[in-house]
């Protein structure tokens, strides 16, 4: 579906549909008990597909692929208990930074390298997700949204730094470094060469925003962005 | 010895000759099980001899499944051996693994069926230095052929076709242990169902080479060890060996451990003898473990086994490209380091999953948080047996067992 806004962000189309409505998301509303923006990482994922899950946690997400779409997941972890979670999960799971580890990764050893909800607590942004583009035919990435209103509001009228469901610590002890917006985001991928294949936003309880709607509505009332990306020049 | 003030490794001299006699009989005939191999099937070295005959000591414990799916193997450290959950014949201590494996634990022997042998070139019953040369009749001495890593998994390769096991559910090991069990993956990929390498490294480096060549040759300078002879010379290089011991264990523990366990605390009382008696704590600390592993270990073997450990360079027997050593396995990986561990730190079993992750191989990763150095891996470390206990659940659970 082509999206309702007039301008696509930062003036310049992308290719394809960027921004699409979570009714394009085929898959997002089979299962019960899986987090919401779990399932709609679990549409844009193919069946067998081989993937890479970057910041895994408890390996919840690896494993609903894993059932549902029988794909032979990898993932990496920074904590410890996550990477015994994932253990006792049977998911093959290092524990690892994205800063560091990603460079050791072959070229296109993924169909899919999920990067969820971390993105921004990294050191160099770029440099992951260049590395996500490398390593994965597909990208799928997901940030917390910092034009969301909210956000926006508490620094414009209480100035302070925002402290949301999704961003829950304050400044002095927050591991996110990188903070953008979707806006800035789509900026990101303009520079380093990445095409958006799809995009939503999900609203503040994880769920996909039900419309098309114009990007700065998205970029005003989303709080998180998911993206899935490929690397331009490169086909499925 | 640990309250008697002396100044240099004294073994005692009433119990030497008994001790003797204990670690021969040992060596030739172990109270373990023992699979002899005729001269008809050799162990084919890579040092380009034909060992035969030969025998492999080993023990086990738990019971073979109908379909022989559920066999672990072992593999012991550089001083270790078979009795992983038996009483050891000379020491009289318990396994040296109770930790990990037994009814219930992350190893479950009420499961699996679990094998360690005593590794070829070593001095529990396996063939090495201290045997007999059918040739002369006289120990081996030097005369024993180096032999390597990958030699080790050969001979428990054939151990395992002699007691009917085609493949492995699991092979595991800590440290020269993990060296055998990343070559075991290598050499016979489709033996090995999961595979779990604990602080070790695919290559020995450069610094422990140096820590080894700093023990052989304290055995070597020792007078009894007379050339390699002192068997029939009826000698035993108990100081050299025992300096040896005493400064490779230092590298399998940590700078916080040792304060935590010793500082400076004084052995005897509170202020120096101004002597060189062991007035510190650490002193006489190494001075009982440099004693006693000389009661339990042949210094011959001492210098094969590190010398195995020094020639293992995984990635240099594959082109150099470690990644090509696991290049299209099916094995399930976990590794496992320790975070106080600077003899095998945790960036060397960092380049084996670098190295897996380029083969696309299945590898999980766990750095253990832990002050206790690279010996670690055989103590009670909660964090380890429960990656260990995840890992190996699942495993089975894949294998259907």
């Amino acid at each position: 579906m082509r999206t309702a806004l007039g301008k696509p962000p930062l003036g310049k189309a992308q290719h394809g549909a960027p921004w699409e409505s979570a009714d394009a998301l085929p898959h997002a509303a089979e299962g019960s008990g899986a987090r919401v923006d779990h399932l709609v990482v679990l549409g844009l994922v193919p069946a067998g597909a081989r993937v890479l899950d970057i910041g895994c946690g408890d390996g919840s997400l690896l494993a609903l692929l894993r059932d549902r779409r029988g794909i032979d997941g990898r993932g990496i972890e920074l904590s410890r208990e996550g990477v015994n979670a994932c253990l006792a999960r049977g998911l093959s799971v290092i524990q690892g930074d994205a800063d560091t580890d990603l460079a050791n990764y072959p070229d296109r050893a993924f169909d899919v390298v999920v990067l969820s909800q971390t993105i921004q607590a990294t050191r160099n942004p770029r440099v992951v997700l260049e590395h996500l583009l490398r390593i994965g035919r597909q990208v799928i990435i997901s940030f917390p949204n910092f034009g969301h209103w909210r956000v926006r509001s508490e620094l414009a009228f209480r100035g302070r730094m925002p402290v949301t469901e999704i961003m829950p610590d304050a400044w002095w002890e927050t591991p996110n470094i990188h903070h953008c917006t979707i806006r800035d985001f789509v900026g990101l991928c303009r520079v380093i060469g990445a095409r958006i294949e799809t995009a939503t936003a999900l609203d503040a309880r994880g769920r996909p925003m039900r419309f098309a709607m114009p990007w700065w509505v998205w970029n005003l009332f989303g709080a998180q962005g998911v993206f899935l990306l490929r690397r331009e020049g490169v086909e499925s | 010895m640990d309250t008697q003030p002396d100044t240099a490794l004294r073994p005692d001299p009433i119990d030497e000759p008994t001790r003797r006699a204990s670690e021969r009989s040992q060596a030739l005939d172990p109270k373990s099980p023992v699979a002899r191999f005729a001269a008809d099937t050799p162990l084919l070295t890579d040092a380009g001899v034909e060992l035969a005959p030969f025998q492999i000591a080993y023990q086990t414990a738990g019971t073979l499944n109908a379909a022989r799916s559920n066999a672990v193997l072992i593999c012991h450290a550089l001083t270790g051996d078979q009795y992983f959950a038996h009483t050891h014949p000379v020491t009289g201590k318990g396994g040296w693994w109770e930790t990990l494996v037994g009814p219930g634990k992350p190893i479950d022997t009420d499961r699996y069926f679990v094998i360690c042998s005593n590794v070829i070139g070593s001095c529990m019953g396996s063939t090495g230095p201290a045997s007999i040369d059918p040739a002369t009749g006289r120990p081996y001495g030097l005369n024993f052929p180096l032999v390597t890593i990958r030699d080790m998994v050969r001979a428990q390769a054939m151990l395992l076709e002699h007691l009917g096991i085609r493949d492995l559910f699991l092979c595991i090991g800590g440290s020269m242990g993990g060296m055998q069990v990343l070559q075991w993956a290598a050499l016979y990929p489709e033996r090995v169902f999961a595979a779990m390498p604990i602080a070790t490294g695919a290559r020995h480096s450069a610094q422990n080479i140096a820590f080894h060549e700093v023990g052989r040759q304290a055995i070597m300078a020792d007078p009894a060890w007379a050339d390699g002879r002192y068997l029939e010379a009826g000698t035993r290089p108990a100081k050299g060996l025992g300096v040896a011991r005493m400064g490779a264990h230092i590298t399998y523990l940590s700078e916080p451990a040792l304060h935590r366990k010793f500082g400076r605390r004084f052995q005897g009382g509170t202020a120096p003898t101004f002597s060189f008696n062991a007035d510190f704590q650490i002193e006489s600390y190494l001075r009982h473990q440099g004693l006693s592993f000389v009661e339990r270990f042949d210094a011959n073997a001492y210098l094969y086994l590190t010398r195995a450990m020094d020639y293992f360079d995984l990635a240099e027997d594959h082109g150099g490209v470690l990644a090509n050593a696991f290049r299209g396995t099916k094995t399930r990986f976990c590794v496992i380091s320790f975070t106080s561990d600077w003899l095998f730190p945790t960036r060397d079993s960092r380049a084996i999953v670098h190295a897996l992750n380029a083969a696309a191989a299945p590898v999980a990763f766990v750095e253990v948080e832990s002050d206790k150095g690279h010996d670690a891996f055989l103590l009670d470390e909660p964090a380890m047996f429960s990656a260990a206990r995840g890992f190996i659940d699942a495993a089975a659970r894949a294998r259907g067992l």
